[in-house]
């Protein structure tokens, strides 16, 4: 092993471990989703609402953007004493540090429909549900998709350190990489998808963000 | 449900906001159908919040407004307004869904089958003369123009009786806005539609109402037809929004034939003979002769040129009778006469009433004497110049037709 450089023992540690990163990076995978899934069931109908009572918003948003700013390790130690050890900590993590894109997004989205359309709207005789469902939303989704896109890659980034609380995941091929004796390429096998796993959630995310435009705004 | 049923009643309307702002006072309007009424005023003189209770966008906070009838409060609101066309200025298209999805929309929120739908968009499109391949296109790929016809016939997709529109035109340039002005002018008659159209625009309101609202300041000042609003503007103010040059130009747009015509034009009967032609035409001092039968009805004319070439193959009127006249109707106005007489180069027409009865001519020294009125106005007459108009004594048709 010694007489190979690092990126053949990389190479190496993949051929040999292979089904085992695999399952580590669609556990990793899985936990960023379900964060994010769960951030934007609650985050979504909170933007609506302060998105129509917009006194509301101030607080709200103030609130998601404290949250934001509370470093990543230190939100899962604090989660942890709650949740204590696992996976259900490392996912209420990313869904808290999901919560401000995806609210502030749907908020943003939502009061940037056009006035004027949700006044035709409502003139032409539709229901409040229906002004949400066929004009708002869809001329908001978009944005709302964005926010989702950013909220899924930092919630990877946050998931790679929920190995530290025995969540699994690539973060755990990491961790072990550092903890052995020349362990590069271990580190490597664990940061290598991680990245990939980022850079590829934000491609696809954002090619379903530009199908989710409203057609007549393209150029 | 007559026509003459009123489709909208307002009964003492106000709105007031809560902090005291008065938006609307006192207003009582009654809306016919068939009625193409503008709402005309300054900013803030209330025309839209008017419009916008109709349908129930706004409350009014006083007073009772009924729609076919019934106070507004036993509809749905919702139902009421898919009852209701909207057409907004800044035309409020979704720029999401194709052409075909806008203009169905009501009748979709109705829940037509879609095979109706189809069916529908399809007439209304060749009704705003764009072509049907438009349907699957979305907003963003029409022009403002064309994007304001779709406006306007979304707002007929489910058979609404009543349109409302908020200065639809406003934000055309002024080729577009006179051809949207014309075809909602025509869908409104051909189609019988009642519409309450809000502008600022004089002209617009002049060249699209049969009935305009002044409103100031939240109360109605004057409510009339095009022509009553400028024969007698009620005070100052609606002087000055109508403006003095067009209450100058009005007088020919109100003026009809009847009014400017000279009577007792010379006139002769096909029986009488030739001679008695000559001796009229030498009493008179003219070189034709207008016929009329024995009730007065026009027949033709004869003019000095065939009666000279004639005069000895011909015993009677009725043989060189030119039937070919060139006549208007006493009740015409005399703005759509004035050019026609004038670029025909006729020396006078004559009028005749609603029997085809001679009652009088115009001639081109009266039309002349008119246009200078609008241009000089009328205090400020320049001396009577008799070599710059038409020579033409009363009932004097000088030349032939």
């Amino acid at each position: 092993m010694a007489d190979l450089n690092t990126w053949q023992q990389f190479w190496y540690y993949l051929s040999h471990n292979g089904a085992y990163v695999l399952s580590q990076f669609s556990r990793h995978f899985l936990i960023s989703v379900y964060g994010v899934l769960l951030a934007a069931v609650i985050g979504i109908p909170i933007g609506l609402l302060i998105a129509r009572r917009r006194k509301l918003s101030g607080a709200v948003i103030g609130v998601a953007n404290v949250i934001q700013t509370i470093p990543s390790l230190a939100m899962l130690s604090i989660i942890m004493l709650g949740l204590g050890l696992g996976v259900n900590t490392v996912i209420v993590t990313v869904f808290l540090y999901s919560l401000l894109p995806i609210v502030k997004n749907t908020y943003t989205g939502m009061i940037n429909v056009d006035t004027t359309l949700v006044d035709a709207a409502r003139g032409m005789g539709m229901t409040s549900w229906q002004r949400l469902t066929m004009v708002e939303l869809p001329l908001a989704l978009a944005v709302i998709m964005a926010g989702i896109r950013n909220a899924l890659v930092v919630a990877i980034g946050i998931t790679a350190i929920g190995a530290f609380v025995g969540a699994g995941g690539l973060g755990d091929i990491i961790v072990r990489g550092t903890n052995a004796t020349n362990g590069g390429a271990i580190i490597l096998a664990g940061a290598l998808p991680t990245a990939l796993m980022a850079i590829v959630a934000d491609l696809v995310l954002g090619a379903v963000q530009r199908r989710l435009e409203p057609r007549g705004k393209k150029r | 449900m007559t026509t003459t049923e009123p489709m909208v009643e307002f009964d003492d309307i106000s709105k007031v906001y809560r902090g005291g702002n008065v938006a609307v006072e006192h207003v009582t309007l009654t809306i016919d159908r068939g009625d193409f009424v503008c709402l005309i005023g300054t900013s803030g003189s209330g025309k839209t919040t008017t419009m916008r209770m109709i349908n129930r966008m706004l409350e009014p906070t006083g007073g009772t407004l009924r729609f076919d009838g019934k106070d507004i409060h036993s509809y749905d609101a919702v139902q009421l307004r898919r009852k209701i066309g909207y057409v907004i200025q800044n035309i409020g298209l979704m720029p999401h869904m194709t052409i075909y999805e806008n203009i169905t929309l009501v009748p979709k929120l109705l829940k037509w089958p879609e095979e109706k739908r189809r069916e529908k968009a399809q007439e209304l499109i060749k009704l705003v003369e764009l072509p049907a391949a438009f349907l699957d296109r979305y907003p963003a790929e029409l022009s403002g123009g064309q994007q304001q016809r779709i406006g306007v016939v979304r707002a007929l997709a489910a058979n609404q009786d009543l349109i409302l529109m908020d200065e639809p035109f406003g934000a055309l340039d002024p080729i577009t806005r006179e051809a949207l002005q014309e075809l909602v002018k025509s869908l409104q008659e051909k189609l019988g539609k009642t519409v309450v159209f809000v502008t600022h625009d004089m002209d617009e309101a002049l060249k699209l109402a049969t009935k305009i609202v002044v409103m100031d300041g939240g109360h109605i000042i004057q409510t009339a037809s095009p022509a009553e609003l400028l024969r007698h503007p009620a005070t100052q103010f609606v002087r000055d929004l109508i403006g003095e040059e067009r209450l100058v130009q009005a007088q020919a747009d109100i003026t009809t034939v009847g009014a400017i015509m000279l009577r007792d034009p010379v006139s002769i009967t096909p029986g009488r003979s030739l001679q008695d032609a000559i001796a009229l035409m030498r009493k008179r001092r003219v070189d034709t002769l207008l016929v009329t039968d024995d009730d007065g009805h026009l027949k033709g004319f004869i003019d000095i040129e065939s009666l000279d070439n004639n005069y000895r193959r011909s015993t009677s009127v009725s043989d060189i009778l030119n039937p070919k006249i060139f006549y208007v109707h006493e009740s015409a106005l005399l703005r759509d006469t004035v050019d026609r007489i004038l670029k025909r180069g006729l020396k006078y027409v004559p009028v005749v009433d609603s029997a085809n009865r001679l009652r009088g001519i115009v001639t081109r020294a009266a039309l002349v004497d008119l246009i200078y009125d609008t241009i000089w106005g009328e205090t400020d007459k320049p001396p009577a110049d008799d070599a710059a108009t038409v020579n033409a004594t009363p009932a004097d048709p000088t030349k032939g037709v």
